[in-house]
């Protein structure tokens, strides 16, 4: 393999895994992606030169403590760092190979998520260092400009050293908070990619399946994180069914099954069924279980109003309340769903599943006027074309 | 490291004094002045009189300028600080957690520079 394209091979597989070892010896997080920036450059001069080596994550390691200390050298404030400096020259005195570095990305990931950072900044910042996407691919994911993601990137990294935001894995107190806050980064990633659209996000949404992947080989025996996980697979299983030919988004009941990807579906539905067994419910457990019964023919809508329910309990919001009235409209009683609905109007005015909600069941409930009108102000704040067709076909049914 | 914890409120916001709930806050505040074990130390901290005792000044061509009041109309009022050490921001977070004014106000952490 030529150089360029084994390096671009290792940063794609391992590049996470690196930087968590030496964020794990620099204890600080720009330190530690410059020096990775600076390593992958020589590795490209040398390895050209000299062909690849034996352990090429272990070269990379090495070259990048190497440089970690040259950045040390060239800080004015040096003194302060004489420690840190020690621990790195004794690392790399080490020779250390691919298979002996320690995995410290669970530490990584802790620290991307702290809920002292914004939380777009933490999505960012945990595709930046955990999933090994460019400063420009994560910009192009929330459609900003690369100067302005480098920019949150850096003062991100800066809060984290300057803040003392700790690189471990939280105390027993702290950890299910924190560990809902990581699987929260997760969800907002796979949410991004699906919002976009299931050929424009894929990629978004395999990278949120990698890093919930990662996080069940890390914590073991974690029902939230096995829920999480299970919720992503149960997802987008579903996804080359989401859209019509025609563009027309499609609820799960109105797809072809055909092209759900099974081996995905039961994958979820066995790792559903490991964390409901371990007995300690949570938000990403409920939503993977709603997820799973909406895969199932009968749909089963009572259940699914009970476990919304059972949502709401962690989760107090009007979203949830407003897809419990949508199964409770399924389940056959419209007017208690719209009673429901009609309730959240203050709070959900500008959202648009809110007014596509409504519509349909003020339709079902015979009052074509005023669904007429919920379907227009839907139709005004959707955001995708496949959203914008679906709706507009709504319409048209109804006169 | 050392964090700064400043503690802000609206007037009049917190219990009133005379009231079982302003002892029982005070109590609260007077233990925080022990530190907290195992969590952060207390290196200083103050409660301070009310807003309108304040006085800002500032210096502008060599010469003072003063003005009645704090420097900005904000809701929230500086009305007291606790300085702490501790080791990372989740153990000085536990801390500010702690303080009666994040109930009732809010606390703003900060690291002080090191030089």
């Amino acid at each position: 393999m030529r150089p360029k394209a084994a390096l671009a091979q290792v940063l794609r597989q391992d590049r996470g895994r690196l930087l968590a070892a030496l964020v794990a010896r620099t204890r600080d997080l720009q330190r530690a992606e410059d020096a990775l920036q600076e390593a992958a450059a020589s590795a490209l001069v040398h390895w050209e030169r000299a062909g690849l080596p034996a352990s090429p994550q272990g070269w990379l390691l090495r070259a990048a403590l190497r440089k970690a200390i040259d950045g040390y050298r060239r800080d004015a404030s040096l003194s302060r760092h004489r420690e840190a400096m020690a621990a790195l020259a004794g690392d790399e005195a080490a020779e250390p190979d691919a298979q002996a570095i320690p995995d410290e990305r669970l530490r990584l990931i802790f620290t991307c998520c702290h809920p002292a950072l914004e939380q777009k900044t933490r999505v960012a910042l945990t595709l930046r260092s955990l999933c090994g996407l460019t400063t420009a691919e994560v910009a192009a994911a929330f459609l900003d400009s690369e100067t302005a993601m480098g920019q949150r990137l850096s003062r991100a990294r800066a809060k984290i050293a300057g803040a003392g935001i700790a690189f471990r894995v939280p105390g027993p107190e702290d950890f299910p908070d924190r560990l809902n806050s990581v699987l929260t980064t997760v969800y907002l990633i796979f949410t991004t990619g699906y919002v976009a659209g299931p050929e424009a996000g894929a990629d978004l949404c395999e990278e949120a399946i990698f890093l919930a992947r990662l996080l069940v080989a890390l914590v073991p025996d974690a029902p939230e994180v096995e829920g999480a996980l299970a919720l992503l697979l149960l997802t987008h299983a579903r996804a080359a069914a989401r859209v019509a030919p025609d563009g027309a988004a499609l609820p799960p009941a109105a797809q072809d099954r055909a092209l759900w990807d099974m081996t995905m579906l039961r994958e979820g539905e066995r790792l559903l069924e490991t964390a409901l067994n371990r007995r300690s419910a949570g938000p990403f457990q409920i939503k993977a279980a709603i997820a799973a019964l909406q895969s199932a023919t009968p749909i089963d809508w009572p259940q699914i109003v009970l476990l919304y329910a059972r949502l709401h309990a962690f989760e107090p919001t009007a979203v949830v309340r407003l897809n419990q009235a949508v199964a409770v409209a399924e389940a056959g009683h419209l007017e208690a769903a719209l009673a429901g609905i009609e309730a959240l109007g203050s709070e959900l005015d500008a959202y648009q599943p809110f007014h596509a909600a409504r519509a349909h069941i003020l339709a079902r409930c015979g009052r074509t006027d005023a669904a007429r009108s919920a379907y227009g102000r839907a139709i005004a704040l959707a955001v995708t074309d496949a959203d914008r067709a679906f709706l507009a076909a709504r319409l048209a049914a109804l006169e | 490291m050392k964090y700064l914890l400043t503690l802000y409120a609206a007037p009049g916001a917190e219990p009133a004094p005379g009231t079982p709930d302003f002892d029982a806050m005070m109590d609260e505040y007077m233990t925080l002045g022990q530190g907290m074990p195992g969590v952060a130390s207390f290196l200083a901290g103050e409660g301070l009189q009310g807003v309108e005792t304040a006085t800002t000044l500032r210096k502008r061509a060599g010469k003072v300028e003063t003005m009645d009041g704090p420097f900005a109309e904000t809701r929230e009022h500086l009305g007291g600080f606790y300085l702490i050490e501790a080791a990372d921001l989740d153990a000085a977070l536990r801390f500010a957690a702690a303080i009666p004014a994040a109930r009732y106000g809010s606390v703003e952490v900060r690291p002080v520079m090191e030089y």
